[in-house]
């Protein structure tokens, strides 16, 4: 595998941290009410679908779930479009239909976030039918988290994945809980790629905090599954670094744990000390990169509180016609 | 009489059954330490311990599976599926197993489960997350379905369910856990298919459920002003449903409203118009109206979403139709 470029690493710096700073705000702005329903922020986790994405082209596909801000915005969203969709604008992704755990768009070749955990991961089949029938070399990349591979689709999707022998790599972001339930006491195992076995395909464990990890490992399955091997199934340890939503105090997990994993484990800080170690950007480098983000972000706020609600005389006559 | 939470009410129900019957345990996602994501089973699991209190993973057909198996074996669990949406997971056990075990095993296998889950919209949460789905269990024959609406009936039913040797789904809805009402301290429990009329009128019957009973009861008060007596008749179990209650009033009546969350496509709401419509023909003054949601997956922008379910307006104008 060809060495990452110094432009390919800041861009997965640059990635990291559009999502950590999309995120905080998503997280005030839910603080006051302007973003309502669930927001499941992926904070902790970026490092996972900036490496993910980057072993992909635009042209592939990928598949979401609740937590799914980061795959999109790795897989390219706008930003504007995606704080719009948040604020339940007519100019989101959605019209404002979908609000957080629906984001989706065909032009990224991003299938969708999911309300249902677990509900993406058969929809991943049919990508690979597609991505196989269509013959073009086409791939799909498939997140989900613990939580969500413990749900009997999971076990159907990966068997007909296997079967078919599909190009669908399935990522699982092994975020050590699901709501309130470690996946110490929801997994009979103690690591979900070893569940590969069973399917007869590659298991592989990868730190997720490390994009560059996750960008190796994905790109030896994406080259699999172009070549017609079939799935791989891929675990990337991480962890939610937050409540499962701004409002869950997460007051069920260890305190000391949580904070291990913030000092250890945060892909933000630890990519920007490697990337200053290797002297591939200078810290005025990273303060500009910075800078840009945070005005981009606070530009989509802007574009989202000034864009038009969706209109509800055309809601109500769409409804009536069907 | 003191006044508690909805959602404190089930605590009571379960607790209390729990302590009265050593076979009755709960289980579910997040019914741990979590207590629940409504936070109904706070604390039982330092009360019960996790042999009581089921913590499981991500896994409706098996939460639903495993209840019906402890169910015909002995036990009378209290299974939770954390959003009526996600029963879509668990259909084939809900329906083609735990609906029909007892009848198609001629009466050998009994399964008194009780399946508890919630719905409806109004927090923003969108199109998989905030349906009404009980049309689908009142269909099926082999279950029945109870959607209380105030702490009282919640508390009553939900201990009537327990003890019920059938499959009983229990709905509940997401916009009513923190509402407080009347429950004595002394035990009682309410029987299935008994009607309660939530509100005495003679102009006008409205049959609402679960959360629409409260927008049904500030329609009533508004129209008290224009002179318009409203009867709020909750059925509070749709399946057994009491039919009887419902004609007297009616006949009482001459006029029928039928509110529902639902969209109105195969609705409960659109059954019982029927049913009214055809067995109490002669004393309606009026053809019943339905009051629905739209026929649409529900929006998470609020306007729409608003916009997508009856308001006590929309009641309001209904009463007026079939006066008029
Ligand atoms: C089928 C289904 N069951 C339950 C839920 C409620 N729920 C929402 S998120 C969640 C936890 C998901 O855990 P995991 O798959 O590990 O994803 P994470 O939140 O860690 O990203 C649960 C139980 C749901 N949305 N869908
Ligand atoms: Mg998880």
């Amino acid at each position: 595998m060809a060495e990452l470029t110094k432009g390919q690493k800041i861009q997965f710096l640059r990635t990291i941290l559009k999502i950590r700073r999309f995120e905080e705000k998503t997280i005030q702005m839910y603080q006051i009410a302007k973003i309502w329903g669930y927001l499941h922020p992926y904070v902790g986790e970026e490092a996972i679908a900036v490496g993910a994405c980057a072993a992909i082209n635009k042209s592939d596909y990928i598949i979401s779930t609740h937590r799914g801000h980061g795959h999109s915005i790795a897989k390219g969203a706008d930003l504007n479009r995606m704080m719009a969709e948040l604020l339940g604008k007519a100019t989101g992704y959605c019209k404002g239909r979908g609000g957080s755990m629906h984001i989706a768009d065909t032009e990224l070749g991003m299938l969708g976030a999911n309300g249902i955990v677990g509900g993406g991961i058969p929809i991943s089949v049919g990508a690979g039918f597609s991505c196989k029938m269509e013959a073009k070399g086409r791939v799909a990349v498939c997140f989900f988290s613990d939580g969500a591979s413990n749900n009997g689709v999971f076990h159907e999707a990966l068997n007909m994945a296997a079967i078919f022998n599909l190009p669908v790599i399935y990522v699982c972001e092994n975020n050590m809980y699901a709501i309130s339930m470690s996946s110490c006491d929801s997994i009979a195992c103690k690591d979900i790629a070893k569940r590969a076995a069973a399917y007869d395909i590659p298991g592989v464990i990868v730190d997720g905090s490390d994009p560059e990890a996750v960008y190796r490992v994905v790109t030896e399955a994406v080259e699999l599954a172009r070549q017609g091997k079939g799935p791989s199934l891929i675990e990337a340890k991480t962890y939610r670094f937050g409540g499962h939503h701004p409002n869950d105090p997460a007051d069920y997990r260890d305190k000391q744990e949580a904070e291990f994993y913030k000092r250890e484990k945060d892909p933000v800080i630890n990519y920007k000390k490697r990337l200053l170690e290797e002297k591939v950007i200078s810290q005025t480098e990273i303060d500009t990169m910075e800078k840009e983000i945070i005005t981009a972000v606070e530009d989509s706020v802007k574009f989202a509180e000034e864009s038009p609600e969706p209109s509800l005389e055309k809601f109500l006559e769409e409804v009536r016609s069907i | 009489m003191r006044e508690i939470e909805y959602r404190e009410a089930i605590r009571e129900a379960v607790m209390e059954e729990m302590n009265r019957d050593p076979k009755v345990f709960l289980i579910g996602e997040d019914i741990g330490k979590y207590g629940g994501a409504f936070r109904a089973y706070k604390g039982l699991l330092d009360m019960y311990g996790p042999e009581r209190v089921i913590n499981t993973p991500i896994s409706e057909a098996t939460i639903i599976g495993s209840g019906i198996g402890a169910a015909v074996t002995g036990y009378r669990p209290v299974a939770e599926i954390m959003f009526i949406d996600f029963t879509g997971l668990a259909m084939d056990q809900i329906v083609n197993q735990a609906a029909k075990i007892r009848y198609m095993t001629g009466d050998n296998l009994r399964c008194p489960l009780v399946i508890r889950t919630q719905g409806g919209a109004g927090r923003g949460v969108a199109a998989q997350h905030s349906q009404s789905l009980e049309a689908w269990f009142y269909h099926v024959p082999g279950l029945k379905v109870v959607m209380p609406s105030t702490a009282y009936d919640v508390k009553g039913l939900l201990k009537t369910a327990i003890r019920d040797d059938n499959v009983v789904v229990f709905i509940e809805h997401k916009m009513i856990y923190l509402n407080k009402g009347p429950v004595p301290e002394e035990e009682y429990i309410i029987d299935f298919g008994v009607a309660d009329i939530k509100r005495e009128g003679k102009d006008v019957t409205i049959f609402a459920y679960s959360n629409m009973v409260f927008k049904a009861l500030e329609a009533a008060k508004d129209l008290e002003q224009e002179g318009i007596s409203c009867e709020v008749f909750d059925p509070r179990t749709l399946v057994p449903l009491d039919m009887e209650a419902l004609l007297k009033s009616v006949k009482k009546t001459n006029r029928l409203v039928v509110v529902t969350e639902a969209c109105e496509r195969g609705s409960v709401a659109s059954d019982i118009s029927a049913k009214v419509s055809s067995q109490a023909f002669d004393s309606l003054d009026a053809p019943v109206k339905i009051v629905a949601g739209l026929n649409t997956p529900i929006p998470y922008n609020s306007i729409l979403e608003q916009a997508s379910i009856p308001h006590k307006a929309d009641i309001v104008k209904a009463v007026k139709e079939v006066l008029a």
